[in-house]
């Protein structure tokens, strides 16, 4: 029988204890003595968030098909485990195993959000690893990150051993096979890391100095190590139908949040909205075969009893045969109890049958996410959504027998002014007309819309990642604004408006954009007392705020400054195919209010195509009618991450309502000139 | 038709409460192939009913569930087949296809059958009693002193109220070794298991336990509840010993439901059989 890390008296005594014991359904069981490598994989949040991630699954099912390495799973322990564990010096544990985390050859950690920098140094610690890199011995794990912060590691790079920039699925290989080599031939974890430099889109900081002008910008990257690579390119699965898949995930005996089977349809988006970095980082979008999928989909259904699949991509509706997918899903395992769930989803007929055929209308509500409230605004951020597809879409909606919708915006984009404020109000206040446009007999109930605003939060890789921020005053003193503005309409009883607080999104945008001298503000403030801060229960930004003054950094610096076009970013020396160049044109024309159509239609030469793959493979240059099923069969993702919950990140959660209109094709035929 | 199932459940999975328990078992139905039943609408779930679930900390020989299915092979096979896909801590000793009764073409559920369970307190290793009993010997002495009394009040918390009540009639059977508790249970059960089988559930902790250890029977289900845990705290109340529930495993044994025919117990495996 498994033996337990923790004893009976604290698993009894802290909340969930299922969160800390492993032996779910498809945990893998190996003997760690019959194994060359140890692996343990790390989602720095609970159980619940980290069990959610599809690139976790992936990753653990990929590293776990070498015979020689064992990979285990390690979360955050909650406050109350984490007060026990320190009081009573208890390490951190692997579930599977239940060995210590400090025994294993690597600890790999997934970085999904800025917010859980303090949880990494929490696990760091708790597993007594030390915190930097540098202090780091040949006895301890190599601790290597990767994901969609990882684009940007700089805050966090002194206490990583090396990053994996790109899709995990690629050269994992590479890394374990050159581990071992290593260890046979006896060599240092330095030259183990030095080796690992030169294999393609791995960054070992260690082997970087970072060089700042006298206004605190970077001034350049200086090579400790000849043989490092000037820059590192991400790496892309160029395709991802043949590409391994998960075929028994494992199965959490707590609810979670994501607790369904996850099908991954299609890797990265074709839309080039320019706030959002999954759809830039992820290029370029690649699409998984059809059968594949159907095949997938029974595999992981039948080895897990899961009653629930849900398709993940970043805008599903681009996916050329989902109807024929959707439908297969339905007929197969429909009379079966199995839901399907469908997030990001373009509202037209066929999501309206689809959502009728597989949910209860009068429990569930529509998602729209028009992001900005006026059409000016909504050029600017390239979404390529008109007011009229939302009413179009609602007003379908509510006659099909909704009568719930949600609203997502963002405030504080780019040029935005008060008028797009109350376009946000005027815009809902229009849906609840079209509602009170139905017959009555239509309607069904009263009508319920909820406005959502998050704060806008500047990217790197994206084409607003020279853009300023807003202020946490101006950011209360919008959101004021739109609620007077609510307030005056005439359907202000059918609206409630929710929105987030603007202190998490500030640091959130010092971290995205930040550089090398963040790690000893981040340790600062969890050494104050911080961690678990996506929680608003644990978020103090007090404490940070104290950390930054302490060490004399300004927020301003980071955020409230549109920077030079020609400023050296501390995220340069990554290469993520979309090139600087493309971002910049980006940029301007986002500044100018122009649109730039998706890349089914025109490619705008944003560099991905140095991957010759996806929707980039073959593709001439000239405009296009749109993706081919030939040119997506062709087409191709995992990352130390995936992008779905990087989105559901970005959007709060397209996730509960099963839909979002998160594009449309109409958008784009108002052309536009090219560069 | 329905199939009452009786599993044990043990190990790491004493961490997991009962409604992920269900929550497993829909799951495992589906990966075994099960022909379940749901029931109808948009949210369509399995048809199924536990029986007096144990409660988190707690292990048990005998959880048992009635699930409702729209097809069924042999008892055996489906028991082999569940057993395939469930995973350490969970085990299912038994299977079997409900009788239907006359009249009524659903069987009465197993949770409203339930009358009496059996259960094997012991003290976990690693602890001690602090000093108030040195063996199993001193404790069994001092346990049969507390049972002796004419009444034994303790007090039952609810979430809503506390009231006080006494407890030694909900007691019907202590014994502190195996033998005894096995012919004090046979003693206590009705004229219509003879000539049937008694599940011996090997491996349990009820052959290979030398821990300090009380067999008891306690009255259990919706007219008459008592849990072992308030038996055990009543007890350390009585002889001015600090109860620390962590020291203590409860492990479930058997559970009962109450013949018509003499009011005696029948073992729930051996109803509409």
């Amino acid at each position: 029988m498994r033996k337990l890390a923790l004893s009976d008296e604290i698993l009894l005594s802290v909340e969930k204890p299922a969160r800390y014991i492993g032996g779910e359904v498809n945990m893998q069981v190996k003997d760690p003595k019959d194994v060359d490598i140890r692996f343990c994989m790390c989602f720095p949040d609970v159980y619940e968030i980290g069990m959610s991630h599809l690139g976790l699954h992936i990753l653990y099912d990929i590293i776990n098909r070498r015979e020689d390495t064992y990979c285990e799973r390690v979360f955050s322990p909650w406050l109350d485990l984490d007060r026990l564990m320190r009081e009573r010096g208890i390490p951190l544990f692997a579930l599977e195993s239940q060995d210590s985390v400090k025994d294993f050859d690597f600890l790999g950690i997934t970085l999904q959000y800025e917010m859980c920098y303090t949880n990494i140094l929490q696990i760091l610690e708790l597993s007594h690893i030390p915190i930097y890199a540098k202090d780091r011995t040949d006895a301890d794990p190599v601790v290597v990150g990767g994901g969609p912060c990882a684009y940007n590691p700089e805050p966090i790079a002194d206490f990583f051993d090396f990053f994996y920039i790109g899709e995990g699925e690629n050269a994992y290989n590479d890394i374990l096979d050159l581990y071992k080599e290593c260890k046979r031939l006896g060599l240092s974890r330095n030259e183990y890391l030095k080796r690992v430099s030169r294999i393609e889109g791995m960054y070992v900081p260690s082997l970087y100095n970072v060089e700042y002008n006298e206004d605190n910008t970077v001034k350049g990257f200086a090579k400790l190590y000849d043989k490092a690579p000037d820059k590192v390119r991400k790496q892309v699965v160029r395709d991802l139908s043949p590409a391994l898949y998960p075929e028994k995930p494992l199965v959490p005996f707590i609810k979670i949040t994501q607790d369904r089977v996850v099908l991954e349809i299609q890797r990265g988006c074709i839309r080039g909205c320019r706030f959002c970095q999954a759809g830039m980082v992820y290029r370029p979008a690649r699409g998984r075969d059809i059968e594949t999928l159907k095949r997938h989909a029974a595999n992981m259904l039948n080895s897990t009893g899961y009653e629930e699949i849900s398709l993940s991509s970043l805008s599903s509706s681009d996916y050329p045969r989902l109807g024929d997918l959707v439908y297969y899903l339905i007929d197969e395992f429909g009379n079966k109890g199995v839901n399907i769930s469908l997030p990001s989803l373009r509202i037209d007929a066929f999501a309206l049958d689809v959502m009728g055929k597989v949910q209860d209308v009068r429990k569930s509500s529509l998602t729209f996410a028009p992001e900005a409230g006026t059409q000016r605004l909504r050029d600017v951020i390239n979404k390529g959504l008109t007011e009229e597809d939302i009413l179009k879409g609602a007003s379908d909606a509510f006659m099909c027998g909704w009568n719930r919708v949600k609203l997502y915006f963002m405030m504080g984009l780019p040029t935005e002014t008060m008028e797009d404020i109350e376009g946000i109000a005027a815009l809902a206040d229009k849906i609840a007309g079209e509602y009170y446009k139905q017959p009555k007999e239509k309607r069904s109930g009263k009508l319920n819309i909820v406005v959502s605003t998050s704060f806008f939060v500047p990217k790197p890789f994206t084409p607003f990642q020279w853009s300023r921020m807003d202020t946490a005053s101006e950011y209360i003193e919008k959101q004021h604004a739109l609620r007077s503005s609510i307030n005056e309409r005439t359907s202000k009883k059918s609206i409630k408006y929710i929105w987030h607080g603007a202190e998490l999104s500030v640091l959130e945008g010092v971290l995205a954009r930040g550089d090398r001298r963040l790690s000893k503000v981040i340790y600062d403030a969890y050494l104050n007392g911080c961690l678990f801060d996506s929680w608003s229960e644990c978020f103090d930004y007090d404490k940070w705020a104290r950390a930054f003054d302490a060490n004399d950094i300004d927020i301003a610096f980071y955020n409230n400054r549109e920077r030079a076009e020609d400023e050296i970013f501390p995220w340069d020396i990554i290469d993520a195919g979309v090139n600087k160049a493309f971002l910049l044109r980006e940029y301007r024309r986002a500044g100018e209010g122009q649109i730039t159509p998706n890349c089914a239609r025109y490619c705008a030469g944003c560099g991905a195509r140095v991957f010759d793959s996806g929707i980039c493979n073959g593709f001439s240059g000239s405009i296009s009618g749109g993706i081919s099923d030939e040119l997506c069969r062709k087409s191709v993702r995992t990352d130390i991450t995936s992008s779905d919950d990087f989105k559901a990140n970005q959007q709060v959660d397209g996730m509960d309502a099963g839909l979002v209109t998160d594009s449309n094709d109409k958008g784009l035929d108002r052309e536009v000139g090219l560069p | 038709m329905n199939v009452r199932i009786r599993f044990k459940k043990y190990g790491a999975m004493k961490f997991i409460g009962h409604l992920d328990v269900m929550r497993y078992f829909q799951k495992a139905f589906r990966r075994a192939g099960f022909d379940n039943e749901y029931t109808k609408g948009f949210s369509p779930h399995q048809i199924m009913s536990f029986a007096a679930p144990i409660g988190v900390g707690l292990t048990s020989d005998a959880e048992y569930l009635d699930v409702g299915l729209l097809s069924s092979d042999e008892p055996e096979v489906m028991k082999a087949r569940l057993n395939t896909v469930l995973t350490e801590g969970f085990e299912v000793t038994d299977l079997y296809i409900l009788k239907e009764r006359e009249g009524n073409r659903k069987a009465v559920s197993a949770m409203s059958q339930v009358a009496s369970a059996d259960y094997l307190v012991y003290l976990k290793e690693g602890y001690s009693s602090d000093g108030f009993f040195k063996d199993q010997k001193g404790f069994a002495e001092k346990f049969a002193d507390f049972l002796s009394l004419d009444e034994i009040i303790a007090d039952k918390r609810t979430k809503t109220s506390e009231t006080s009540a006494d407890i030694r009639p909900l007691i019907t059977i202590a014994a502190y070794d195996k033998d005894e508790y096995e012919a004090m249970r046979r003693a206590a059960l009705s004229a219509e298991t003879e000539g049937m089988d008694l599940i011996i559930d090997k491996g349990s902790v009820l052959s290979d336990n030398n821990n300090i250890k009380v067999y008891l029977q306690c009255n259990t289900g919706s007219s008459s509840n008592l849990k072992p845990e308030l038996v055990m705290e009543t007890f350390h109340k009585h002889i001015g010993a600090e109860f620390k529930s962590f020291a203590w495993q409860v492990h479930r044994l058997e559970l009962y439901g109450r013949s018509i025919r003499d009011d005696r117990l029948i073992p729930l495996y051996m109803i509409d059989r």
